[in-house]
């Protein structure tokens, strides 16, 4: 925390006008190399897809069921992470291509889009890391962060942790209904039950094509192909989990309070993406495969530019935060996956308190004291 | 639907014709008919209508278009200048009511300018090669080949005018069209020599004119002027716009919001809402961008809008406004 002190207003101002540069020159050379680009990648998830469910076909033999599965699992991964997040944050919306649009594209998720849209899109990246606003922090679910209070329902969070990596789509599809706010009445039963048959729509679609129809096809490969859907779509599952639970909630993340976003600046919007993402390195393979997640920083700070830029840009961005006295908080996938789990196990105990409120740099005063 | 550009014939030194093969689905046009075509360039798709300058039930079903690179015009200048052979465009359409009847009047006046001569070369082909090439419905239609020949040829006069000789799109065709068939005279005036050709020099180049039923097409001035020339007899002329009428300027503009995507930009009142909306990253339908096809319309859920064209002001909730003659007076809500 100590480290945002150190810029100043003028400081986070000027930041904040860089990187409205650098996204407005990356803006102006969106071109035929991307557009190439993202209908690559399209093409080689389909592919995949196709491979994978012809060899699951062979399933029998025990090495087309390993590879059938992985590519199936490959291309269930690219389709939601690379293509399907990044098309629903309108990413490619400037081809103005209706099959590759956030306003008609729908994943092989059990969210329905427009819903995911609204808690994803809206929700969180508006209000990224900040406690009571963001409920990405936790997923009303866990307890990642010292500033949320204790329950000892958190005492078993390392185990359902586990679990809601395995079912993570369909955690991610019942935590867009926002069930939370029924109680209050800020939500009505009428509007969760539209919302909940929307998701029965594509959750049935799922299970009737992995589960029923593709099985059955392989007539007596029922039972292998079935198991391999079944494995391709918790390999997704587990892999979006670690993927997405790298973005926000190692070590280094931090988390705000509403107080705090009071006459927020466009130059604090962007220092409050900044602290609430992390990145992790890796190479071109990883940076593909979570959907340029890896980049959660260049993400957050550009939410609807095309991930392919991403690794373009993030060496600028570093030297503008080094620049700044800005942290910029990055780690290899098995530093940051560790440092969740650690924060996930620590966290199912009481405390610590006053984690990162040292006395004399109470929290509420990091980014207003910028302001 | 997509198409693929076979082959790119130039016309003049800033004209070509595409011979484009439509994929499975294309509905035959009828003669005289417009096309949108979906051209990416950048990596970003822009969508303009351009009048099919051939019959139907060409060779191998190919259809043609034939572009005019009008300066700053990025698509047109995009087809002319750097399409080839193999590259796919999109396709919608075909559209319009700029076609002959059937059967065809018996005397016919054609008055063009420039690339206003592309719809017209369609139906003097239609003309020349029997009904099937224009479009009538007729099941089991023979082939334009064995249709060789004029039969029928109806009496056409058609009046063209360009700024010189080289400048004639499809100029040599129509002169040898001209000497082969008796039944088609044919004017052109050169404007750079000759000046503006105007409907009120009608009545000199073509005596009969008030006994012919006359299809108009070219710059928005001279379609004006055509309409006020056949004040009274508007039954007997046909007119096709293909350049928009020029904006009206000033109003205050305001902030549109595209209720559907759940977008919003602040736009002036110079700016269409069809503009601003592809700013902001919104899948605007559109089609000839200037009034007419009416593919663009989004139906207004509150504020008013202003007529590019007119500046009037006009729009009640519910109505469907043509989001690329409409710019916003106020604060608008569409439902896009």
């Amino acid at each position: 925390m100590s480290t945002t002190a150190l810029a100043s207003p003028t400081d986070i101002e000027d930041f904040g006008r860089e990187l409205d540069e650098l996204r407005d020159e990356i803006i102006g050379t969106l071109g035929d190399r991307d557009a190439q680009y993202i209908r690559g990648v399209i093409a080689t998830q389909r592919k995949l897809e196709l491979a994978g469910r012809a060899l699951l076909f062979a399933s029998w033999l025990p090495p087309a069921w390993i590879a059938g599965t992985a590519a199936l699992a490959t291309a269930k991964i690219l389709e939601n992470m690379e293509i399907g997040h990044n098309v629903l944050h309108g990413q490619w919306d400037w081809m103005r291509d209706p099959k590759i649009h956030s306003t008609t594209w729908e994943s092989d998720l059990a969210s329905p889009s427009a819903q995911w849209k609204h808690s994803h899109n809206v929700v969180h990246h508006t209000w990224t890391n900040v406690l009571g606003k963001d409920r990405d922090i936790g997923y009303t679910l866990l307890r990642v962060s010292p500033e949320q209070p204790w329950h000892r329902v958190y005492l078993l969070q390392p185990v359902y942790n586990v679990f809601l990596a395995l079912v993570f789509e369909y955690g991610i599809a019942l935590y867009d209904l926002e069930v939370e706010r029924i109680p209050a009445g800020d939500k009505s039963l009428k509007e969760t039950w539209t919302q909940l048959r929307a998701i029965a729509g594509k959750v049935r679609r799922q299970i009737i094509k992995d589960y029923l129809a593709f099985p059955m096809l392989a007539g007596p490969g029922f039972m292998p192909v079935l198991l391999g859907n079944l494995t391709a779509n918790l390999t997704r599952n587990v892999w979006a989990h670690t993927i997405i639970f790298c973005g926000h909630f190692p070590e280094g993340a931090e988390v705000f309070t509403e107080d705090q976003l009071e006459g927020e600046t466009r130059g604090e919007w962007y220092v409050r993406q900044l602290l609430g993402s992390c990145n992790i390195d890796g190479g071109r393979l990883l940076h593909l495969m979570s959907g340029n997640l890896s980049h959660q920083i260049e993400h957050h700070l550009f939410p609807d530019m095309p991930s392919n830029r991403y690794a373009e840009i993030a060496p600028r961005v570093r030297d503008l935060c080094e620049r700044f006295g800005l942290p910029y908080t990055s780690g290899s996938l098995a530093r940051q996956t560790g440092s969740v789990y650690k924060r996930i196990l620590r966290l199912a105990f009481p405390g610590p308190r006053h984690h990162r409120t040292a006395p004399a740099e109470p929290p509420a005063t990091d980014l207003r004291a910028l302001a | 639907m997509r198409g693929r550009i076979e082959a790119i014939h130039p016309e003049t030194a800033d004209a070509a014709t595409l011979v484009i093969r439509p994929g499975r689905g294309w509905v035959r046009h009828r003669a005289g008919q417009w096309v949108r075509v979906g051209v990416d360039i950048e990596g970003v798709r822009h969508w303009r209508t351009f009048s099919l300058s051939c019959p139907p039930g060409g060779p191998d079903e190919c259809i043609t278009i034939t572009v005019k690179a009008v300066p700053d015009g990025l698509v047109s200048h995009h087809l002319v200048r750097q399409a080839a052979p193999g590259m796919i465009v999109h396709l919608a359409g075909p559209d319009g009511e700029f076609v002959l009847p059937e059967p065809p009047p018996p005397r016919l006046l054609f008055l063009t300018a420039g690339s206003g001569i592309t719809p017209v070369r369609a139906m003097l082909h239609g003309l020349l090669y029997g009904p099937a090439t224009r479009g009538a419905a007729r099941p089991g239609a023979a082939s334009p080949r064995r249709d060789t020949g004029c039969r029928g040829l109806p009496d056409v006069v058609l009046l063209h005018s360009a700024p010189t000789p080289a400048d004639v799109i499809f100029g040599a065709e129509l002169r040898a069209l001209a000497v082969r068939f008796a039944n088609l005279r044919l004017y052109e005036r050169h404007t750079r020599t000759g000046g503006r050709l105007r409907p009120s020099d009608v009545p000199d180049l073509c005596p009969d004119w008030t006994e012919r039923t006359a299809w108009v097409c070219g710059p928005p001035e001279m379609l004006q002027e055509a309409e006020d020339h056949w004040a009274g007899s508007a039954d007997r002329l046909h007119v096709e716009r293909f350049r928009p009428a020029t904006p009206t300027a000033g109003g205050e503009g305001g902030r549109i919001r595209f209720t559907r995507s759940g977008r919003q930009t602040d736009a002036d009142g110079g700016t269409s809402l069809l503009i601003a909306g592809e700013r902001a990253g919104v899948l605007m339908p559109s089609g000839c961008r200037m009034g007419i096809c009416h593919t663009c319309v989004g139906r207004l859920a509150s504020g008013q809008v202003r007529d590019l064209r007119t500046g009037q002001i006009h729009g009640e909730p519910g109505d469907l406004v043509q989001t690329c003659v409409s710019a916003a007076a106020g604060p608008v809500e569409i439902e896009l």
